[in-house]
């Protein structure tokens, strides 16, 4: 009796690993669809980037500007890792001091993002100047949007947190939100090769 | 969930940070500096964000993670196989468009 009923408790706990686990899977796939959403942006980009229509061209990009967006997103993917390690040691604290510095890093890149944008536009260059125009700001726009949602989810997530502590649940969603954000710098190599480098060259 | 799950370590991002940057220095100093012909570079510098996304899966998002079949993985490879069909022939058949015109 007291081994079927410890066996149903380890089966209990069991199924509940399998719950989050099964969430994780599930945004994996949600991951892959995002793949697919950027990889039909990057195929417009791919046809239309040589249609200038005589303004703006990819070699007028503004070098120290992507070069530091890269640098920043990339050290933020870094600092959610290192949140993700502090979680797993049980450290509330230094977790929610991570996903500050991930947040705000993100800001960063985001107010950079609108600042290139917004010199872009002064300079004429606006989404409607031309078919390349369109799909940059179609492109680039649609990672810093998604940028701008984890920022958002970010500090939902750090009231959550600072509210219920570390449980099975909450890690699970900081594990989630970390592979979003990891994700999203994954995405940004391909701007910045595809997007900057080549359009610089 | 137990430890042994997690293959998440310092030294592994550390290591995933390092490389990152490598990869993505050499592609900015190869092009910034107009240090190779067009046709080389164009293969270099794609190959360098290939090799840091694939880095970062495994030393960033922890693909090998959990136990079972890897349904991630499954998917993941489906994914990139839609990505690759949609950019590719996109840029073939308007390649062929324009020669058409």
């Amino acid at each position: 009796m007291q081994q079927s009923a410890s066996a149903h408790v380890s089966n209990h706990d069991h199924g509940h690993v399998d719950q989050e686990g099964l969430k994780i899977l599930g945004f994996w796939i949600f991951l892959v669809t995002d793949c697919l959403l950027f990889a039909t942006l990057f195929a417009a980009y791919a046809v239309l980037h040589t249609h200038t229509n005589g303004g703006f061209t990819g070699k007028e990009f503004d070098k120290p500007g992507f070069i530091i967006e890269t640098f920043i997103l990339l050290i933020s993917s870094f600092t959610s890792g290192i949140a993700v390690l502090f979680m797993h040691k049980g450290n509330k604290k230094a977790l929610l001091g991570w996903l500050i510095v991930t947040a705000a890093l993100g800001a960063v890149f985001v107010g950079l993002e609108i600042n290139e944008f917004t010199n872009m536009v002064h300079e004429g260059a606006t989404i409607s100047t031309s078919a390349f125009l369109t799909s940059f700001f179609t492109l680039v726009g649609t990672h810093g949007l998604h940028v701008t949602v984890g920022i958002f989810w970010m500090i939902g997530l750090m009231i959550q947190l600072s509210r219920k502590g570390i449980t099975n649940v909450t890690k699970r969603k900081i594990s989630v939100i970390s592979l979003y954000w990891h994700f999203l710098d994954a995405v940004w190599i391909f701007i910045l090769t595809v997007v900057y480098l080549m359009g610089v060259m | 969930m137990s430890n042994h799950e997690h293959t998440a370590s310092i030294k592994a991002y550390v290591i995933g940070f390092i490389l990152s940057i490598i990869l993505t220095i050499i592609p900015l100093v190869l092009v910034l500096n107009h240090m190779m012909a067009k046709s080389v570079l164009l293969p270099v510098i794609l190959i360098a964000a290939v090799l840091q996304f694939v880095i970062q899966l495994f030393f960033f998002m922890h693909i090998r993670d959990g136990e079972g079949p890897r349904y991630n993985v499954m998917a993941l490879v489906l994914g990139l196989i839609f990505v690759i069909t949609i950019v590719v022939g996109a840029i073939w058949i308007m390649s062929f468009n324009s020669v058409v015109q």
